[in-house]
């Protein structure tokens, strides 16, 4: 088994926020904390794009660097996880952190600061799978029960993709394929007909110069 | 008798300042660069997978494909 990634196609994404929505209901988030969320480039200008941001479970994770009680830990699976009883809250992994994967609860009074809440791949964390302890801290494990994570799952357009960053890059590069083979004169290989347009549309020869008959 | 009172006195005073040296460090140790947490279940150790590393495997790898449309009905 290869390393657990995310990856999310940007000509796909259309800022449903449907993955941010199905992590949230998964794994019963509280008000405050977006263990996922959805960013636009250029929002509202024409040719807009959107990505979905989690934690990416980096292979060189800064957030285990700077942590300074170690409660970072990588699984077989390449799934960056953290122990929330060692964590002390302090909020270095928010500031290494180059994709604001961190968050932290804030119901306290003072603007008191939590312990750290992160997307966990749908793993769970350091507790016995799927226990109630489990669920009650880092959410429910998806991983345990032979599924890949809910926001990737359940992504209408299959935006987000999530698993086995081999199998991730074979379905990705079929696809970026396929597209450039869409792509004809006056179409661009890349984009929202190339990645939503029926095929045999887009194969359709273009109408003869005399032009058709109506 | 004041010889006793200042030896006594004395005695006191090495007593109570030497008392912290007997306490014990209340700052955590931490072994920079090491997990320090509680160890963690691989996915497939417990039920529905029960250990089988490959069923679960399977498992992964069918959801993986599924989200691949082109090969999907």
């Amino acid at each position: 088994m290869a390393r657990m990634k995310f990856l999310c196609d940007a000509e796909r994404c259309i800022e449903c926020n449907g993955c941010v929505t199905a992590c949230k209901q998964e794994h019963d988030i509280p008000w405050g904390v977006n263990r996922r969320r959805v960013v636009t480039v250029n929002d509202g200008v024409p040719g807009e794009r959107s990505i979905s941001v989690a934690c990416m479970h980096c292979s060189d994770a800064p957030c285990m660097a700077v942590c300074p009680v170690d409660c970072f830990y990588r699984t077989e699976e390449g799934v960056v996880l953290h122990d929330k009883d060692l964590c002390i809250g302090c909020g270095y992994c928010f500031y290494a952190c180059p994709f604001g994967a961190p968050q932290f609860p804030q119901a306290g009074a003072f603007g008191v600061r939590g312990k750290m809440d992160k997307c966990t791949f749908c793993a769970g964390g350091p507790e016995a799978n799927n226990s109630e302890a489990e669920f009650k801290k880092y959410g429910r494990n998806r991983l345990a029960e032979g599924k890949l994570p809910a926001c990737a799952e359940m992504c209408s357009t299959k935006a987000l993709l999530g698993g086995d960053g081999d199998v991730l890059s074979d379905i990705y590069r079929e696809r970026v394929t396929n597209r450039a083979a869409r792509g004809t004169a006056g179409t661009p290989p890349f984009g929202w007909d190339a990645a939503y347009g029926r095929p045999d549309a887009q194969k359709a020869p273009a109408a003869p110069a005399g032009g058709a008959k109506s | 008798m004041i010889k006793q009172i200042v030896l006594a006195a004395g005695i006191a005073a090495v007593a109570i300042g030497v008392a912290a040296c007997g306490e014990r460090p209340q700052v955590v140790e931490y072994k920079q660069g090491k997990y320090q947490g509680k160890p963690d279940q691989t996915p497939y150790e417990a039920a529905p997978f029960a250990g089988n590393k490959t069923e679960w495997e399977r498992a992964i790898k069918t959801r993986n494909q599924s989200q691949n449309e082109y090969k999907r009905t």
